[in-house]
């Protein structure tokens, strides 16, 4: 009982955190499309806030005199710096004469779009730092009160015993006056009475550890071994804003959102070869050098700076893995991310705040089906949902108000047991 | 319907045991035995809770301790098309043995794990067969050969390229031949052609193990072709055939049943069929689906074809002294007349004079240039068996220095392999370039084992004009090489043979565009590709690739004379005869090391992992003294697998004994036995010591090979052999009493007649509660569940399933359904999914035979719900039928309540997924067969499905309606955000949803879909086959998500049930 209300206490300020994003999202056709084409071409060197091997995007509008401008640039940038543009020229002295990669094949439309998705980011990185971060400070309440409620049980645990005692006293002095022969007191080791009650709560007590230790073996919430390289999702989606996306390419795809290839990290790092970032600490509290995990990674692609890279040369990372659901499940990301729109941080957590990965939900069965029982499924805006003809009706009718993923079948054994 | 359908003798005659063994789906008892003393028991069962405690308690203590550290690792560089667990179609071609199918192979993960047939192919029309569906395991063979040999010794290809071409080269000047299987393959014909020049006087000798020479050179004869015509059965209104089993092993059946089942497709505002008369020896596929059947001994086919010929046109003499055979050619020859142009008489003799009297027949009836086209050739069968012959003498005769083999093993398959051993000595060179060490391999000092298809690169031809091409799907596993690869580095040639494929079809095609495409799409045809590859390729393919012309051929009948007169002089029948027959899944051995095929149940004997005799009726009662009329000889040979051992003796030959089956249908002066058994031992685990080998009792008379033998002696034994033969588990009494039939068959003669029989059946039988309109409210005292979005529904049209098994198979892949062995068939163990029940009905000395694939109904009332007490197994809200696995504990309480038995219990370990070592040859549960174990190595393993359970021992299992299928489906609609397709498959429209079952069907038998929606298949043809739709024991009020379409035969008359009188 008490693990769901946390759960649920966690949960709720995350859905409206949701539904705000999904408005955003929902405000601008162009922008979903920019996220896409976004994160296709331009998140490799660009974040929205922050400066990567090109500079960060917010604001980019106002820096360039016009769109077309603009379209030029990303058409062709040495071209609108031949032309002696002096922001252009400017920019290109600023990044040590780098040229950016020209993109001939975006239409203007699809540069529009992108420029969109960003102006929607920067609302949301706005909003984000405006947001207060209620969570943590919920979670960190609800262990004091477990606290609380101990210390208390023990104080009224004492009362009660000292007045139990007194009580006896009270009655032996009582006992005593009226001249009662008094019997020979019996030590509250042997009472029967104390000894059962002491058999009973043991029992509860020793019960409750069992149940509870049986029903989390091979669970692995809050699971965080240490890795081959000291990869900080903070510095990576957090800090530099890259989109999960980007390297967990399957998760609109396939089941598994797959754990990135060397080839991608070194998409990056073939440029970025040391750790300039805040210091970086693990979860022991030691500090890591962040450009000597950058070696790590070079170690195992084959590659030497300054040379060319064979791609050829590289050895997968043997990641630890942290995830791991039984063989009978059935799990998919794609459904879960692209067909629900399930936002990565309800089951893994504010990744962009971890350094080293840990498991943050407990994975377990209990904790998918309320998910299930709760989630909404995006009835209206996605066409597979048309063919539900009584729950429309049932909508209108003011029978149901939203359908959740339990109502289409969410809940049944053959959704993720086959 | 008082026709009564009957599946083994005992239910025939209502025998006690048949009863009891229907009461009594489980039969054995548990291996307990009850005992007072506590510690002293002798029974496992308390040792085994003593046990269980102690290991619970200690496995707890151990598993809470530490969780083990999993590794997750990615590529280093991910190849841009794959997505880890997603799967990629890639179009290929199944070959073997000239048989040549277009196929998509599904690649998971690197590893090529179902096949599925090429909807752009128009031969097949995305069909495939029981073979093609299996053939995916043998790619994972742990017999196959894993490197090239010299006298046994592996060496380097390098260094076998070296030897044999020193070899070669040494011969001095004796000729090279080269000995192959029928091919095809356009390229590769080209490469021989290479090969054959470089070593001038070597030859191709060509030898096909099924033979047809007896077509081609009658064709020959007729038609100044060695070759064989385009049949075309859909064209075809009147269907006669002479022994050819074309719906199962004749020639083309993945061509031939399509094309058959679209002629017997029902319209029921205007119901027409063909008529198809089958005249055979022993019962095939094709003869139980035919109207009319008529048996005769093997020696007569050629007087039947002679009165044939005689009946339509007065050429010959009729000679037929039987009745009811005679009775038969004229009603056959009078339909063929009446329908001139659209009729088709197809034979399976392998005898010239016999084909040469069938030529004239067609020719007579005007099927040229209707149901036979010359247009264009079917090329999957070239072999003319004297060519093996005259080579075997050149051997003999030390005029051939070297012998290089593709594919092709005539020390197994050739009626005197001893001869063809003997002369294999003589060649100083001998190659082969066979996959397995198979009977000729042995005999072979050089191999180079060949690639799996799979692993390949190439084309085939199976009809000019149409082509399909391969690619490889996996890197090759061991260090084996594509055939011709192989002769292209021993002519010096500067490319691999991929460049050279390459190079070849981008000299037809035109350019790498339309290379690309043609291999994409797997076939180059003359329909449904791309026409700019069509127009491009129409000019330079040799044969027409356009709109097949409708060409007759020009016949010259002036040979007939002399056949009939041949036929006259042909050795006259003994009293008893053999036929010597291929099975769907064996064919002539290519099957024996698959155990997919093996445990595949033959259609009509339903018999696994063995071959034996199959013997009439009749002659059970006169040889072997089983009256099947006595109900104790019934249960006698019903009950028990032990079946009495015959010794077949053919004159000159070794007697061989194999056990009998009994077979209504079968000439009473007929026996049976299948070839492609009793594989040498080197073939793996799977095919050793399964049945006995026959091959040598074929005789080659100087022009071809007879799979007959006209005069055998059968002789009793005494001895008995245990024939695994899968349960009959239709067996359906209701409380009340009343036998409840499970299909529903009628004649067209009675449909026309009275077209709402079974829908008045159906009124009638629900007539207590308010007839079909308000049955499934009113008919239970359960509350009636809504049934939103999705409602999965399945139709199988009776009509069009032929029974050959592909679906069978395929269940079985698709499914991880595990394979169970001899021993455990035996017992009833088998784990199909879906099985094909065959049912009898009418005379039992030639009965009719309806085929019904009964799989899983997906109750909406579900029987084996209600009494699961752990909930194991529940219904979706999309009607299916769930099993959670890992709730069930084994009470097997559901299968006992389902009226249709296809639930089906995990006796033992099959697959070997439990943590105790050596579950698998525990005695208490039954030691697993070498097959089992098989099935269980890492690399037999690849083969599994990722995307389903691995099932383990103690649960309950059976047909999902492929959910994984439906929830991937379901998923890939919602990312495309528009409604569930599942329409018609076309060429244009594929389906979010198929099942395995209905994909792998060469007929279209099987249709499956969202009953919810109005325009899926399913609806549709429910709506259309309103007549003819039934639910198997629709009056139990379980409400079946799946229907049926009744049977209809053309027939004039019922078939009355007639107890065997003789």
């Amino acid at each position: 009982m008490f693990k769901l209300r946390q759960l649920t206490t966690i949960t709720t300020p995350k859905k409206y955190l949701l539904l705000f994003v999904s408005f955003l999202f929902s405000a601008s056709l162009f922008a979903q499309d920019g996220k896409a084409l976004f994160t296709a071409n331009c998140a490799s060197c660009h974040s929205v806030t922050k400066k990567l091997t090109g500079p960060a995007l917010a604001g980019v509008e106002s820096r360039w005199p016009s769109r077309e401008k603009l379209h030029d640039w990303v058409h062709n940038s040495s071209k609108v710096i031949q032309s002696g543009d002096e922001y252009a020229v400017n920019l290109f002295n600023e990044y040590n004469k780098t040229q950016m990669t020209a993109f001939p094949q975006l239409s203007a439309q699809d540069i529009d779009a992108i420029l969109d998705y960003i102006k929607v980011e920067e609302t949301k990185a706005a909003a984000a730092t405006a947001a207060p971060v209620g969570e943590t400070q919920t979670a960190a309440d609800n262990g004091d009160q477990t606290l609380l409620y101990g210390i208390l049980t023990l104080i009224l645990a004492i009362v009660a015993f000292t007045l139990l005692y007194i009580n006896a006293n009270l009655k032996k002095m009582a006992d005593d006056k009226e001249g009662i022969p008094a019997t020979e007191p019996i030590p509250f080791w042997r009472n029967k009475a104390y000894i059962t009650v002491f058999t009973l709560v043991l029992f509860l007590i020793g019960g409750y550890l069992i149940t509870d230790g049986a029903v989390g073996l091979g669970r692995q919430q809050k699971y965080e071994p240490h890795q081959p390289i000291f990869f900080s999702h903070k510095v990576h989606p957090g800090v530099n804003q890259i989109n999960c996306q980007y390297c967990h390419i399957g998760v609109y795809q396939g089941k598994q959102a797959t754990i990135p290839t060397v080839n991608i990290c070194m998409n990056c790092h073939m440029a970025i070869n040391e750790y300039k970032g805040e210091k970086l600490f693990n979860a022991e509290g030691k500090e890591v050098d962040g450009t000597a995990e950058i070696q790590k990674l070079y170690k195992y692609a084959g590659f030497e700076p300054g040379k060319p890279w064979d791609p050829s040369k590289a050895k997968p990372i043997e990641w630890v893995r942290i995830h791991n659901l039984p063989d009978h499940v059935f799990f998919s990301h794609a459904q879960h991310v692209n067909a629900g729109r399930v936002q990565c941080q309800t089951c893994h957590g504010e990744v962009t705040s971890y350094n080293e990965m840990f498991q943050f939900a407990p994975l377990s069965m209990g904790w998918c089906i309320n998910c299930h029982r709760t989630t909404k499924v995006q009835f209206e805006s996605n066409g597979f949902y048309s063919m539900y003809e009584k729950y429309k009706e049932d909508i209108k009718n003011h029978k149901m108000d939203s359908v959740t993923v339990k109502d289409i079948g969410g809940a049944e054994c053959q959704k993720c047991h086959y | 319907m008082e026709k009564k359908y009957w599946q083994n003798f005992g239910e025939l005659n209502d025998s006690e045991a048949s009863k009891k063994a229907a009461d009594n789906e489980f039969r054995e008892e548990l291996p307990f035995e009850l005992s007072d003393k506590l510690f002293k028991a002798p029974t496992q069962r308390r040792d085994f809770l003593k046990y269980l405690g102690f290991s619970t308690t200690a496995a707890m203590i151990a598993a809470s301790c530490e969780m083990p550290v999993r590794k997750a690792i990615p590529f280093a560089n991910k190849p841009e098309d794959i997505v880890p667990g997603v799967a990629n179609y890639y179009a290929t071609t199944y070959v073997q043995d000239g048989e040549a199918i277009s196929v998509l192979a599904k690649v998971r993960d690197g590893r090529p794990i179902k096949i599925e047939g090429n909807y752009l192919s128009p031969l097949t029309n995305g069909g495939t067969s029981a073979k093609v569906q299996a053939s995916v395991l043998s790619l994972y063979d742990t017999a196959r050969l894993k490197f090239p040999t010299i006298d046994g010794k592996e060496v380097t290809l390098e260094y076998i390229d070296q030897a044999v071409g020193t070899a070669l080269t040494g011969l001095g000047g004796a000729q090279v031949a080269l000995l192959t299987s029928t091919i095809n393959s356009p390229s590769g014909l080209e490469v021989i052609g290479q090969f054959l020049a470089k070593y001038p006087g070597s030859r191709h000798v060509v030898y096909d193990a099924d033979s047809y020479t007896g077509l081609l050179l009658a064709n020959e004869a007729n038609y100044g072709k060695r070759a064989i015509p385009s049949y075309n059965f859909a064209k075809a209104k009147v269907i006669v055939s002479l022994g050819a089993d074309f719906l199962g092993t004749w020639l083309s059946p993945d061509e031939f049943a399509p094309q058959y089942v679209k002629g017997r497709k029902i319209d029921e505002k205007n119901p027409a069929m063909s008529k198809h008369y089958q005249f055979e020896s022993i019962l095939s596929i094709t003869g139980s689906n035919a109207d009319e059947r008529y048996t005769h001994k093997p020696s007569e086919t050629g007087a039947i074809a002679v009165a044939l010929l005689n009946a339509l046109t007065g050429e010959g003499a009729a000679n037929i002294s039987d009745a009811k055979l005679k009775a038969g050619i004229a009603k056959a020859a009078k339909d063929l007349s009446a329908n001139r142009g659209a009729g088709l008489v197809v034979c399976g003799s392998n005898d010239p004079n016999i084909q040469q009297v069938v030529n004239a027949i067609n020719n007579a009836i005007g099927a040229g240039g209707n149901t036979i086209d010359w247009s264009s050739v079917n090329k999957s069968k070239a072999g003319v068996d004297s060519d093996l012959a005259g080579l075997i003498n050149d051997m003999n005769a030390g005029r051939v220095g070297a012998v290089v083999i593709i594919s092709s093993n005539p020390a197994y398959t050739w009626g005197d392999s001893k001869a063809f051993a003997n002369a294999l000595k003589k060649v100083k060179v001998a190659v082969s370039l066979n996959p397995k060490n198979d009977e000729t391999t042995q005999l072979c000092k050089y191999v180079i084992p060949d690639h799996h298809y799979l692993e390949s690169w190439g084309d085939a031809e199976p009809k000019s004009g149409f082509v399909s091409l391969m690619q490889p799907t996996i890197n090759p596993l061991f260090k084996t090489r594509q055939w011709q690869d192989t002769l292209l580095k021993w002519v010096g040639a500067a490319s691999d043979y991929h460049t050279y494929f390459k190079n070849y079809w981008l000299g037809k095609l035109g350019n790498e565009t339309a290379f690309d495409k043609a291999l994409q799409a797997g076939v180059v045809n003359n329909a449904s590709v791309n026409t700019s590859i069509v127009s491009s390729i129409a000019d330079t393919l040799a044969a027409p690739v356009r709109a097949l012309t409708g060409n007759a051929g020009s016949y010259n009948g002036g040979g007939v004379t002399a056949a009939i007169a041949a036929i006259g002089n042909l050795p006259k029948g003994g009293d008893v005869e053999l036929v010597l027959y291929k099975k769907v899944g064996i064919g002539c051995g290519e099957g024996s090391g698959n155990p997919w095929l093996q445990e595949l149940p033959d259609p009509v004997t339903r018999a696994t992992w063995d071959n034996y005799v199959i013997i009439s009726p009749a002659m059970a009662k006169s040889l072997l003294g089983i009256d099947l009329n006595n109900n104790a000889h019934v249960d006698a040979y019903e009950v028990h697998p032990a079946k009495d051992v015959v010794k077949v003796t053919a004159k000159g030959k070794d007697p061989v004994s194999l056990p009998i089956l009994i077979v209504p249908g079968v000439h009473p002066n007929t026996v049976g036995i299948a070839v492609g058994y009793g594989r040498t031992d080197k073939l793996g685990k799977v095919a050793e010591g399964v049945g006995k080998d026959v091959f040598y009792l074929t005789s080659f008379n100087g022009t071809s090979v007879s799979f007959e033998v006209p005069g055998v002696t059968v002789e009793k034994t005494g001895d008995t052999y245990d024939v695994a033969q899968i349960q009959t588990h239709n067996i359906y009494d209701t409380p009340m009493g009343n036998r409840t039939e499970v299909v529903k068959e009628l004649t067209l003669a009675a449909f026309k007649k009275d077209p709402e029989e079974i829908l008045n059946d159906r009124e009638y039988e629900t007539r207590h509660y308010g007839g079909l309109e308000s049955y499934e409210k009113q008919g239970t005292i359960y509350p009636y569940y809504d049934k939103p979005g999705i409602h999965w529904g399945m139709s199988v049209d009776l009509n069009s399933c032929t029974g050959c098994g592909a679906c069978v198979v395929a269940c079985h892949i698709e499914n991880n359904v595990p394979i169970v062995g001899k021993s455990e068939v035996k017992r009833f163990h088998d784990m199909h999914w879906l099985r094909i029940d065959r049912y009898y009905s009418g005379d039992m000395d030639n009965p009719q035979v309806v085929f019904q694939p009964l799989m899983c109904q997906h109750c909406d009332n579900a029987p084996c719900e209600n009494v699961c007490p752990v909930s194991a197994t529940n219904h979706s809200s999309e009607g299916i039928n769930q099993m959670a696995y890992n709730r069930c504990i084994g009470t097997k309480y559901c299968a006992n309540n389902c009226p249709y038995k296809v639930r089906r219990f995990n006796w033992a370990d099959y697959n070997g997924g439990d943590s105790f070592p050596d579950n698998q040859n525990f005695s208490g549960v039954g030691k697993l067969d070498p097959a089992v174990h098989v099935m269980n190595e890492d690399l037999t393993r690849m083969v599994l499905n990722p995307d389903v359970t691995v099932r383990s021992r103690g649960v309950m299992e059976k047909c999902s309606f492929c959910v994984q299928r439906c929830q991937e489906g379901k998923l890939n609609a919602k990312r495309e955000s528009r409604p569930l397709n599942s329409g018609e498959v076309t060429l244009e429209n594929t389906p979010d949803v198929q099942t395995a079952c209905q994909q792998a069907c060469a007929t279209g038998a099987i249709v499956f879909g969202n009953a919810n929606d109005k325009n899926s298949a399913v609806s549709k043809v429910r709506e259309n086959n309103k007549l003819r739709l039934f639910h198997s024991l629709e009056q139990l009020h379980v409400l079946p998500n799946v229907n049926y379409l009744a049977k209809v035969r053309n027939r004039e008359e019922e078939a009355v049930s007639t107890h065997h009188e003789g």
